[in-house]
């Protein structure tokens, strides 16, 4: 028998088996696909532009209540916008804001990681003190005060909170690097003459990419929640943008009165960060073998 | 031991610095300069400006701006709210009681749930119970708590008229404030319908800012009470039979709680953005509440010194969980 017939899975596939055991993960990944749905066919799916005003329909209740109707499922706001058209173009902009902020923050905090680890001496130092300045500031804070100087709206908000996640990976990729120069495999490229950007980049990174991607699906929720959390404060993106932390800022003179328009934003921002967290931590247990028990 | 002490606290010196050059720096990155700010929409003369600007020193290099900056932070001076006039030091203490207070009060109740909640999902590691447990907390994780604020207004204060909406006591009463915590100045005062008052304001508040905490601590304390129950001495003492709920509370909880205990130090910052979202849901008259307001009303100094204030507040408790740290374990004092 050919030692070639004894198939060993690969890695791929043992990836998976280990992922798809972990159900919260399989789920989160389900939502995540919807989301991701949504967002590329939100002009197909949504009934409504997202900030067309029906006049005649303002604080219609969702279609179960007595008085709503089906051509406002969840029921208009204030100034008569369909409520689902509005989350449905709102999903768009929680992964377009989730996706920018992490590969900002991640590529910046692995560049500033890896330089901090090859390099050494001052620049390490210099680096990882600024890295810690940051740190010592509440995140939310810190974003709340960079947005409040550099003026509100969503650009602004997610440079902010790239800003304040950026520790978290230099950090991280900085402490990988640090055991992965340590090693055999480093020493003997070096001899062979590689050069350092080579050595960062294409020998040492990926075999730092595993801890990186588990804290990047990790952020991707936290970004969508402080975005949220800095446009509810009317900091973030502006209305009649439909974000959803914008949508439950607008919410607040009315929601004792019509509370369709402050439960439905909320789940939204709830059931997605709780996906993208579902599938992180289903990311983390399969990549990580140590942590299984 | 002392000289672990010393390095700790020579190491929050260039901390304290670089924290002070970026709060001096993200002031000075404000469109026009703060007298500017100040002045909003309203025309001044050029001359007037000018003469403004000499006075406060803006007209100086900003490397000596910073240098004299840094002079009036160590002595304490953080300025003055273009606002109300009063220094920012002094509008800090009046308020920072309700903020301890709630969180306080937050981290308790986190505690007190997440703990037991952490066991035991450990204990019954894999079951519905595990499960039930655990997702519980990742939902809670993931909770966006301004929304979470507002939904428990919506059903326990407006819908069921259990608990009020805002502030802290209601109007009919008045207490003493002398020492800034309610809890403890209505007790003293001797009238029971003022803390009946005080702590059914307190309920929802508490309930919102220790969500995230409480989520955390238990999954920490789960994964912490897994990694303990595997150990020689879990095993000795069942061995020698003891009760299973001795060997869970005394011998393994008392180790698991180790790594808790360091993650709550760790949680203050996370603790102090959450006060900010809820203090502004329930109109608690704290810190948060006040730095919200400084940047609607382009109070700057406010909005720079209390950041200030409560970053040194962040070095503190990070340094005293540090050398609490060195204390219970020999081991990282090198």
């Amino acid at each position: 028998m050919s030692a070639a017939s004894i198939a060993q899975p690969s890695r791929a596939a043992l990836f998976w088996r280990s992922f798809a055991e972990n159900r919260g993960a399989v789920a989160g990944l389900v939502v995540m696909g919807i989301l991701i749905v949504l967002a590329v066919l939100a002009d197909v799916l949504a009934l409504h532009s997202p900030i067309e005003q029906f006049r005649t329909h303002f604080l219609s209740p969702p279609v179960w209540e007595e008085g709503g109707s089906w051509a406002f499922p969840l029921g208009t706001d204030d100034v008569g916008r369909d409520i689902l058209s509005r989350l449905i173009h709102g999903a768009r902009l929680s992964l377009v804001i989730g996706f920018s902020v992490v590969t900002l923050s991640l590529t910046v905090g692995t560049v500033l990681g890896l330089t901090a680890a090859f390099a050494g001496g001052v620049v390490d130092v210099a680096i990882m003190r600024i890295m810690d300045i940051i740190l010592v500031f509440p995140s939310l804070l810190l974003a709340i005060v960079i947005v409040a100087i550099m003026g509100p709206g969503m650009f602004n908000a997610m440079l902010a909170v790239a800003i304040v996640t950026l520790p978290g990976y230099t950090r991280l990729s900085r402490a990988s690097a640090m055991s992965e120069l340590a090693r055999d495999y480093v020493t003997a490229t070096r001899a062979a003459g590689a050069s350092t950007r080579r050595l960062m980049f294409d020998t040492v990174l990926p075999n730092c990419l595993a801890p990186l991607i588990v804290q990047a699906s990790l952020g991707f929720s936290a970004a969508i929640l402080d975005a949220a959390a800095l446009g509810f404060l009317g900091l973030g993106a502006q209305a009649p943008t439909p974000e959803w932390g914008t949508m439950l800022a607008g919410a607040l003179q009315y929601y004792q009165r019509a509370w369709w328009v402050l439960a439905f934003p909320g789940f939204a921002i709830l059931f997605t960060v709780l996906a993208f967290n579902l599938f992180g931590d289903g990311l983390r247990d399969a990549l990580d073998p140590k942590l299984k028990r | 031991m002392l000289r672990f002490l010393l390095r700790r606290f020579a190491l929050i010196i260039p901390t304290f610095v670089g924290v002070t050059l970026l709060s001096f720096v993200l002031i000075h990155l404000v469109p026009g300069d703060p007298i500017e700010a100040r002045m909003g929409e309203h025309s001044i003369a050029p001359e007037r400006l000018a003469e403004l600007r000499h006075q406060f020193g803006y007209d100086q290099p900003l490397w000596r701006q910073f240098l004299r900056y840094e002079g009036e932070v160590f002595r304490g001076d953080l300025g003055q709210s273009v606002v109300t006039r009063e220094t920012v030091w002094h509008e800090f203490v009046t308020l920072f009681p309700a903020t301890l207070e709630l969180s306080v009060c937050a981290m308790t109740f986190a505690i007190l749930i997440g703990v037991p909640m952490g066991v035991a999902a450990a204990v019954r590691r894999g079951t519905a119970t595990d499960y039930s447990l655990m997702g519980t907390a990742v939902t809670g994780a993931s909770m966006p708590i301004f929304w979470w604020g507002l939904m428990m207004i919506l059903v326990f204060s407006v819908s069921l008229g259990w608990t009020p909406v805002s502030g802290r006591i209601s109007d009919t009463f008045y207490v003493e404030p002398w020492s800034g915590f309610m809890l403890i100045d209505c007790h003293f005062s001797d009238d029971a319908g003022a803390c009946r008052s005080a702590v059914s304001h307190l309920i929802l508040p508490t309930i919102v800012l220790g969500t995230i905490p409480l989520a955390t601590i238990a999954r920490i304390t789960r994964s912490s009470m897994l990694d303990v129950l595997h150990e020689d001495y879990i095993r000795t003492a069942q061995a020698k039979g003891l009760a299973a709920i001795r060997v869970v509370v005394v011998h393994a909880l008392r180790n698991a709680l180790i790594p808790v205990v360091t993650v709550l130090g760790l949680q203050v910052g996370a603790l102090m953005g959450g006060a900010i979202l809820t203090e502004t849901i329930f109109s608690w008259p704290g810190v948060g509440h006040w730095l919200i307001d400084s940047i609607q009303r382009r109070d700057y100094p406010v909005l720079q010194g209390g950041t200030l204030l409560i970053a040194v507040l962040v070095i503190g408790v990070n340094l005293g969980v540090d050398v609490l740290y060195g204390v219970l374990n020999p081991r990282i004092r090198r």
